[in-house]
């Protein structure tokens, strides 16, 4: 499949998928998203990706959904827009969360509805001092999606998670990295280089125990105490046996540095 | 040899029987589960399976049944369907079977699941009977033991439109007992297993029977039989030693008498 919305490449454990549509702030339409599909099935198996980078080009991140796909005129039929989250935003951010590896977001400009939602799917945020998060459903009379309405409580609290769904102002990426929303604002200018060098750092390390990491920490929302001490139990005795502990141990005993191979 | 099962030989009293037909996902056509009730005939015979554990692989348990198989059936073949007595075979296994699903368990998969004992599934286990989709009804069990697990209105949902239901929905309902990891499945169906494996194994065949007994009799009935098992255990040895041991503060040794 080529790809005509979106740039993808993986190098040296990395995959790089970048959102094309920069006329439209990459916004989705289902091209768009059976793309990502593709490329986010081929990460999934087996070509050699132990790292995901998600970026978009040009000024802004990505601007949610295609709203010229949806103008509904009057007296016309109203869409079901449950089928379009059925089908493409929840897989898509049941994805980036299930991806057994890191999954970097560099948010490199405006990231609005359903956009500024796809990044809290994943792992590390970054964005570029110049880039905002609008939860801008309640707009147009809808509801945040693709988890936005979990994430956000979740991560800054239920205070500003309604002030920031109900009134869909412009949060600044600034403020977004005050409140722990994301973790790291720099400069434009920066922004790239340094996900990708994040990226390729993280590509070294043994990431199939930071994919167990990642899973704990998903699943700790859900679970009591206990069920969280057996979690961590379980992975914990999957971490063992992985060859990349047994190197780690090796390597630490041996005074040497470890090369990891992701299992 | 069985061709679709792989048998391994008993480990502290228990057998693990893995399905083996991944190109089609572990589709229970006939020859498979022929198979399956000689395995397990053979595992109630051997003294020293205590218990069965049951799997597929990642992807699929058990996706359904073989419908190639299906389709070339008429009304008179599938009256004189050799499955009937196979499927009868399974569910008449008196030891201790233990299902540890991961991935799709549809159709007969979950018919399957349904004949075991205790049902340990993986995170990303789906539990469904989609034959509707196919103009037919479940054929083995997925009417009756389904309602009996999960009540009328998930069973009803399930069977009338074919929709599949995942491991979390599937243990809040009761048709799964415990859900783990998806790489620890048969691990902890295996653990589970041996921790019964090292009990009394007249008293687990007569408790199995007794639970049976619960799900399709009623109440005075069942409590009778109960009963009347709880008497006959009275004659055993490994109640003596049973209640010796607890007595003493050590770990009991049964003998299966």
């Amino acid at each position: 499949m080529t790809f005509e919305h979106i740039l993808f490449s993986i190098e040296d454990g990395v995959a790089l998928l970048s959102l094309n549509r920069p006329e439209q702030l990459n916004s989705f339409n289902a091209s768009m998203h059976l793309e990502v599909r593709e490329a986010l099935k081929q990460v999934r198996q087996g070509s050699g990706a132990r790292v995901l980078l998600l970026t978009g080009e040009g000024r802004g991140f990505c601007a949610g959904q295609d709203l010229s796909d949806r103008n509904v005129a009057p007296g016309a039929v109203m869409p079901d827009l449950g089928e379009s989250i059925d089908k493409f935003y929840n897989p898509l951010v049941r994805t980036l969360r299930d991806l057994p590896m890191p999954v970097i977001c560099a948010v490199n400009g405006v990231a609005a509805g359903a956009g500024a939602n796809i990044p809290l799917a994943c792992d590390l945020v970054l964005a570029a001092r110049s880039a905002s998060f609008i939860q801008a459903f309640c707009k147009i009379g809808l509801v945040p999606d693709s988890g936005g309405t979990w994430q956000l409580p979740r991560l800054v609290g239920m205070a500003r998670a309604k002030a920031l769904a109900l009134l869909g102002e412009r949060l600044s990426a600034e403020q977004a990295e005050r409140w722990g929303l994301i973790h790291r604002v720099m400069d434009d200018a920066e922004l790239r280089d340094e996900a990708l060098a994040l990226a390729r750092h993280l590509a070294r390390q043994p990431t199939y125990g930071l994919a167990l990491i990642k899973r704990s920490l998903n699943a700790s929302f859900d679970n009591s105490f206990d069920q969280q001490l057996e979690l961590e139990r379980d992975l914990q005795r999957l971490a063992g046996r992985s060859e990349d502990y047994r190197e780690g141990v090796s390597a630490f005993m041996g005074k040497r540095t470890p090369e990891f191979k992701g299992h | 040899m069985p061709r679709y099962l792989e048998v391994q030989a008993p480990e502290h009293g228990v057998r693990l029987v893995t399905l083996q037909r991944p190109e089609a996902l572990n589709a229970l056509c006939t020859d498979l589960l022929a198979e399956l009730a000689t395995a397990l005939e053979d595992a109630e015979r051997d003294e020293h399976t205590r218990a069965v554990v049951v799997t597929g692989n990642r992807k699929a348990f058990a996706a359904g049944a073989d419908i190639r198989e299906m389709a070339a059936c008429d009304l008179v073949g599938i009256l004189n369907d050799p499955r009937v007595a196979h499927w009868q075979r399974i569910a008449a296994f008196s030891k201790p079977l233990i299902a540890a699903v991961n991935g799709y368990a549809l159709g007969g998969g979950c018919e399957l699941v349904m004949c075991a004992d205790i049902v340990i599934a993986g995170e990303d286990a789906r539990f469904g009977q989609p034959e509707i989709n196919l103009g037919i009804i479940p054929g083995a069990g997925g009417t009756q033991r389904l309602l009996r697990a999960v009540g009328k209105p998930l069973a009803m949902q399930m069977v009338l439109t074919g929709e599949a239901i995942g491991a979390r929905h599937a243990l809040q309902a009761g048709l799964v007992s415990e859900i783990t990891q998806p790489e620890l499945t048969v691990e902890r169906a295996t653990q589970v297993a041996r921790s019964i494996a090292a009990k009394a194994p007249l008293a687990v065949r007569l408790a199995k029977e007794a639970l049976l007994k619960a799900g399709d009799t009623d109440l005075a009935s069942g409590l009778r039989f109960e009963r009347h098992a709880f008497t006959l255990l009275a004659g055993t040895a490994d109640r003596d030693e049973g209640i010796r041991a607890f007595q003493e503060k050590r770990p009991a040794q049964f003998k299966g008498r």
